[in-house]
């Protein structure tokens, strides 16, 4: 090693009189910690590249999600502003009569909180859970407010009867813990009885489950459709000549460029009753002038708006990794022996997996979480689980509900993405 | 230009036309039959017609005008999987989401062969190109020269009695390309298969072909074996194409059944061989190899004309002299000379004379 003395070479190829064996460099340093020396200011900057994105998506994306997340299972509107309440409730079992120490503790915690005029929030909490009892509330405090003698109970009962109401008392037992997993138990139908048990909620109630099942199913139909769609489109994208698919391109990418609200009212005017898909069809006498056919405002409606949207999603990957599968390998295929038919599902078909796995992906998350299309053009047996979310921001105003819903939407996806790295494995998927 | 071998041709084409769209021809009227177990070269530049041609007897291109028969069956109409004709392509074409030995059995497994005949077939085909412990790689994980090989099997495992090979070296590098050459020819000889083979490497063409045919222009040019080809072409593009070439233009001056005269621009008279010259006072091009130039009168026949010539400069390549010669006014005259003990060493400047035997130097069409 003639150049061992030399400063400059900062690495040595060999490790020569070492005791513990580990390569050290030409100044006996571990080579290992030699490297990451080196490497440490291209790191840095590199990081420093990055930092303002990583900010951006921190503040923006990860924080007010993880908020959000965090009310599916964390709403403090009761127990904050009935503290004493939420204490006796913590003192006393589950099934313990109301007795007059908690009649004592309701009066004082609405009294405080009608003085505060933090009343409504705690009726809004409890209207979560029991439809109407919001009003009990705020008129409550109204009278309470002007003073209240014991005995509590009689004087509470006399103000409304509805204080004595079992479930109302379960659901103030509920709500006076902050971290409760109540709304998870709503989201998928259930609730939780006055005894405490997980039951299921009359069968006219029962929504949730429904949703995201008609939701995933239609998913995977539009996926379906995309695909069956999609991919001939994309073959012939990715085998025509430049100029014709340029402009073929173009025809695809349209409904990216098209204003929503053009695009869904060109829908109404196809597929209303009296619309021209209808008139047309009427017209050649496929259907009669009553039997008219209901193709919007219903579920044919969303699944017709949603492929036609999602369509490029499903194109532009099939269409990129198309591009690139050579055709001598059908041509081969072909040489070999192979019939048309067979060259296409045996040689040309697994080639496009990566891309059809991309744009089935991305299709069918997009799908699972779309909410403007249905609500749209969606009517009543349209509407996916996305609009109830968007319900539960706008109208009850019950973000925990919604955040709940969400939250379940947001694991089974990602128990889905899961699998299919799983099955097919995520290295396997080609975006562009 | 139908040859003798046309009664038995195991390939023929026949007045074979094909345009692509419909202005220009590709292929003009081409008559081409290859014997059986014959390994023919189709040599040519690029855009000269020749991988259309392979492609249409591939089937994958249908001839516009003209007839094609394999083992004397017109196969126009019959579809590419029903030829039977195994194919190598220049980027290989390996099935990437198939290992070697799934390749090699898609042949068969279409064919509806049993798992223990295709077994044994695909060892065998594997072993013939020495690729054996590869059956379970994927294609990716082979270098450029095992791809190659394992097309070569994938193309051979059916048992074809034609394979077509189109630039099937063409991305491996020198060496690996020379061996490949011999190992290919070697296939050839000892399964007695009838290969085309497509390239534009004329020592490809020339080491391994029974016969080439130069294509140009839509055209074959000349089908000859590789020697007749380099030695004997038949036009100028053939004898510039196939190999290093000196070309100096001139007029016939004498005509005399295999001898003539050829005056050049400076004045001076060279000996050549008519080729497709036919008269006096016609304009010509007279084609020489430069390793068949000579400057020592003593090596000369008697009677041949030798004209002045001035060396321009002298490269050692090691196993030959290069000489650039200034003749006719022209300074880009090639002499190759063997770099034996004895070999005179030119210097530039220097004034020397130069000749050749009348055989070797061929008067052609002007171009």
């Amino acid at each position: 090693m003639a150049n061992a003395l030399d400063p400059h070479a900062a690495i040595a190829t060999t490790a020569g009189g070492l005791t513990d064996g580990a390569l050290r460099t030409a100044d006996g340093r571990p080579l290992v910690r030699a490297l990451a020396r080196s490497q440490a200011l291209a790191r840095r900057r590199a990081f420093l590249l990055v930092l303002p994105l990583l900010a951006f998506v921190l503040i923006t994306f990860v924080i007010p999600i993880g908020q959000m997340l965090q009310r599916s299972f964390y709403n403090d509107g009761f127990s904050d502003h009935m503290p004493q309440l939420s204490q006796w409730f913590a003192e006393n079992p589950r099934g313990a009569e109301p007795d007059e120490a908690a009649w004592t503790a309701l009066a004082t915690d609405l009294q405080a909180s009608a003085e505060a005029r933090t009343i409504g929030i705690v009726g809004t909490r409890i209207n979560y859970d029991v439809p109407g009892t919001r009003s009990l509330f705020t008129s409550t405090g109204r009278q309470v407010r002007r003073g209240i003698e014991p005995p509590y109970q009689a004087a509470l009962m006399e103000i409304n009867e509805d204080w004595g109401d079992p479930r109302l008392w379960s659901a103030m037992r509920e709500a006076s813990n902050p971290v409760t997993g109540n709304f998870y138990l709503a989201a998928v139908d259930r609730k939780r009885g006055e005894d405490g048990s997980i039951q299921q909620v009359e069968e006219r109630q029962q929504v949730y489950v429904m949703l995201f099942m008609r939701t995933f199913w239609l998913s995977l139909l539009i996926t379906f459709i995309t695909f069956v769609l999609g991919f001939p489109i994309a073959h012939l994208l990715a085998t025509l000549p430049m100029r014709k698919s340029n402009l073929l391109m173009i025809l695809v990418l349209l409904p990216f460029w098209t204003s929503l609200l053009v695009r869904t009212t060109s829908w109404m005017v196809l597929l209303q009753q009296q619309g021209v898909i209808n008139d047309i069809l009427v017209w050649l006498g496929v259907i009669g002038g009553g039997g008219r056919l209901q193709m919007i405002y219903n579920q044919t409606g969303t699944i017709i708006a949603m492929t036609h949207i999602l369509l490029p999603f499903m194109i532009l990957p099939l269409y990129s990794v198309m591009r690139t599968i050579n055709p001598s390998y059908v041509r081969a295929a072909r040489s070999l022996g192979a019939t048309s038919w067979t060259a296409f599902r045996r040689v040309y078909f697994p080639q496009t997996l990566p891309g059809l796995g991309a744009g089935a992906l991305l299709v069918f998350i997009l799908a699972v979480g779309y909410y403007i299309t249905p609500a749209l053009v969606g009517g009543s047996s349209g509407q996916l689980i996305s609009n109830m979310i968007a319900m539960h921001m706008t109208d009850t105003l019950n973000w925990s509900m919604a955040a709940a819903l969400a939250a379940l939407l947001l694991g089974a996806v990602l128990l889905l993405y899961w699998v299919y790295d799983r099955m097919v494995g995520i290295d396997n998927l080609k975006l562009g | 230009m139908l040859d003798d071998r046309h009664g038995d041709a195991f390939v023929a084409f026949e007045h074979v036309q094909k345009s692509y769209d419909g202005q220009t021809l590709v292929v003009k009227d081409l008559n081409l039959s290859i014997g059986k177990g014959e390994f023919l070269t189709m040599l040519g530049p690029s855009g000269s017609g020749k991988t259309t041609c392979l492609m249409m007897l591939a089937g994958f291109e249908t001839a516009t005008h003209g007839e094609i028969k394999l083992a004397g069956r017109p196969i126009n109409q019959v579809p590419p999987h029903k030829r039977g004709i195994g194919m190598v392509f220049q980027n290989y074409a390996l099935f990437p989401h198939m290992t070697v030995g799934e390749n090699l059995s898609f042949p068969l497994e279409v064919r509806g062969m049993a798992k223990a005949e295709r077994e044994s077939r695909i060892a065998r085909a594997l072993d013939m190109v020495q690729m054996g412990k590869f059956a379970s790689r994927r294609p990716a994980q082979l270098s450029g020269g095992q791809q190659q090989r394992i097309a070569l099997a994938r193309a051979l495992v059916f048992d074809p009695e034609l394979v077509l090979m189109d630039e099937p070296l063409g991305a491996l590098d020198k060496q690996l390309r020379e061996h490949m050459q011999f190992e290919i020819k070697h296939l050839h000889e000892r399964l007695g298969i009838t290969v085309v083979y497509v390239t534009h490497d004329q020592g490809e063409a020339l080491t391994m072909s029974d016969r080439v045919a130069v294509f140009n222009d839509g055209r074959i040019q000349q089908l000859a074996p590789p020697a007749d080809l380099y030695e004997r072409p038949d036009n100028s593009f053939v004898a510039q194409f196939i190999g290093e070439n000196n070309k100096l233009p001139g007029t016939i001056e004498e005509l005399s059944g295999d001898k003539a005269l050829v005056r050049l621009k400076t004045g001076e008279l060279i000996d050549a061989t008519p080729v497709n010259v036919t008269a006096k006072g016609q304009q010509t091009l007279v084609s020489i190899r430069p390793e068949r130039v000579e400057f020592k009168p003593e090596m000369m026949p008697p009677g041949a004309h030798m004209i002045g010539a001035e060396v321009c400069d002298v490269i050692y390549m090691g196993d030959i002299l290069r000489a650039r010669l200034k003749v006719a006014g022209s300074g880009d005259f090639v002499m190759k000379m063997r770099n034996t003990i004895g070999q005179t060493r030119l210097e530039p400047g220097q004034q020397i004379r130069i000749g050749w035997h009348p055989a070797d130097a061929r008067a052609l069409d002007p171009v």
